[in-house]
């Protein structure tokens, strides 16, 4: 359904932000020696109890009211499935949820990683509430965005403004 | 982070501070992207890009872009909410990327919304 491991990171930082989250740390890790990938959403959010993340993977289950299936998750863990990996979901009732999808690097049926600078782009300048922190190594080489000295620098100035959004760019796409 | 420095915003926002004490109080306009899952499947990232392009390249300040998640609506995604000033909120649907950009100059900029595009209850 979504075609791109960085629409499935979107989908799942959706849901750490509907969880109350205010701080999300993603991360991308490539180790083409191991021929491993590892993509970890991890959200301070209000977490789930035992029950709850068991039923997360129902593809009939969802928590929005206004229809009654879900979809995000159960479609990221056949996904991951398929290809070697596994879905994991690490959660605590008010502590918050992290969430880890692997798989093998090189399978032949693992999505693109696809635009990822767009999809953070979107979610840092969308949730001016949040915090994100991005990780994305490919074997020792690490690239790591954090908003908050970015924040703290721009105090009351908002990240939509033209030359804000200019620069996030930058700063991304330098990863 | 290491060429695009901390020094750079600096700079930036200093810039940015200037401009907002020039800009007419009037101009200021919400724009909020539906992000659920039915809203990612349908294409609301690439919408929530053409609207930070549009706002980038036509150099638009002022405006406030963040996002929701689903509304109830998915057949219209990507679904976009448009406010300008005191005017009532607009709620367009099956916004494309080229939608979004004659969204942006004609309604967040021009003020006159598209009645065509509008989601209607």
């Amino acid at each position: 359904m979504l075609r791109e491991l960085a629409l499935h990171i979107l989908d799942l930082v959706e849901n750490s932000l509907s969880a109350g989250a205010t701080r999300v740390t993603i991360e991308l890790s490539e180790d083409t020696r191991a021929d491993w990938l590892t993509v970890r959403v991890a959200d301070n959010g209000r977490g789930m109890d035992a029950e709850l993340a068991r039923r997360v993977v129902d593809p009939f289950f969802t928590t929005r009211t206004t229809r009654r299936v879900g979809l995000g998750l159960p479609f990221l863990k056949q996904a991951a499935e398929m290809c070697g990996g596994a879905l994991t979901i690490d959660s605590a009732p008010g502590v918050g949820t992290t969430i880890t999808a692997t798989c093998q690097h090189s399978h032949i049926d693992r999505m693109p990683l696809g635009d990822l600078p767009t999809t953070i782009l979107s979610l840092v300048v969308g949730n001016p509430q949040a915090d994100f922190v991005y990780r994305h190594s490919v074997n020792e080489r690490v690239f790591q965005f954090d908003t908050r000295p970015i924040k703290a620098e721009l105090g009351e100035v908002a990240l939509s403004e033209p030359s804000v959004i200019a620069y996030l760019k930058e700063a991304l796409k330098e990863g | 982070m290491s060429v695009k420095s901390l020094e750079d915003l600096k700079k930036i926002k200093e810039e940015a501070l200037r401009k907002r004490e020039i800009r007419n109080a009037n101009a200021r306009a919400h724009v909020t992207v539906a992000m659920g899952t039915c809203g990612i499947a349908a294409g609301a990232r690439d919408t929530m890009k053409a609207v930070l392009d549009a706002i980038e390249k036509d150099q638009i300040a002022g405006v406030l872009v963040t996002q929701t998640g689903c509304i109830g609506l998915c057949e219209f995604e990507p679904i976009v909410d448009v406010q300008v000033g005191d005017a009532p909120k607009v709620t367009y649907g099956k916004v494309s990327p080229e939608r979004v950009r004659a969204i942006v100059t004609e309604h967040v900029v021009g003020g006159k919304p598209i009645r065509e595009w509008m989601i209607t209850r």
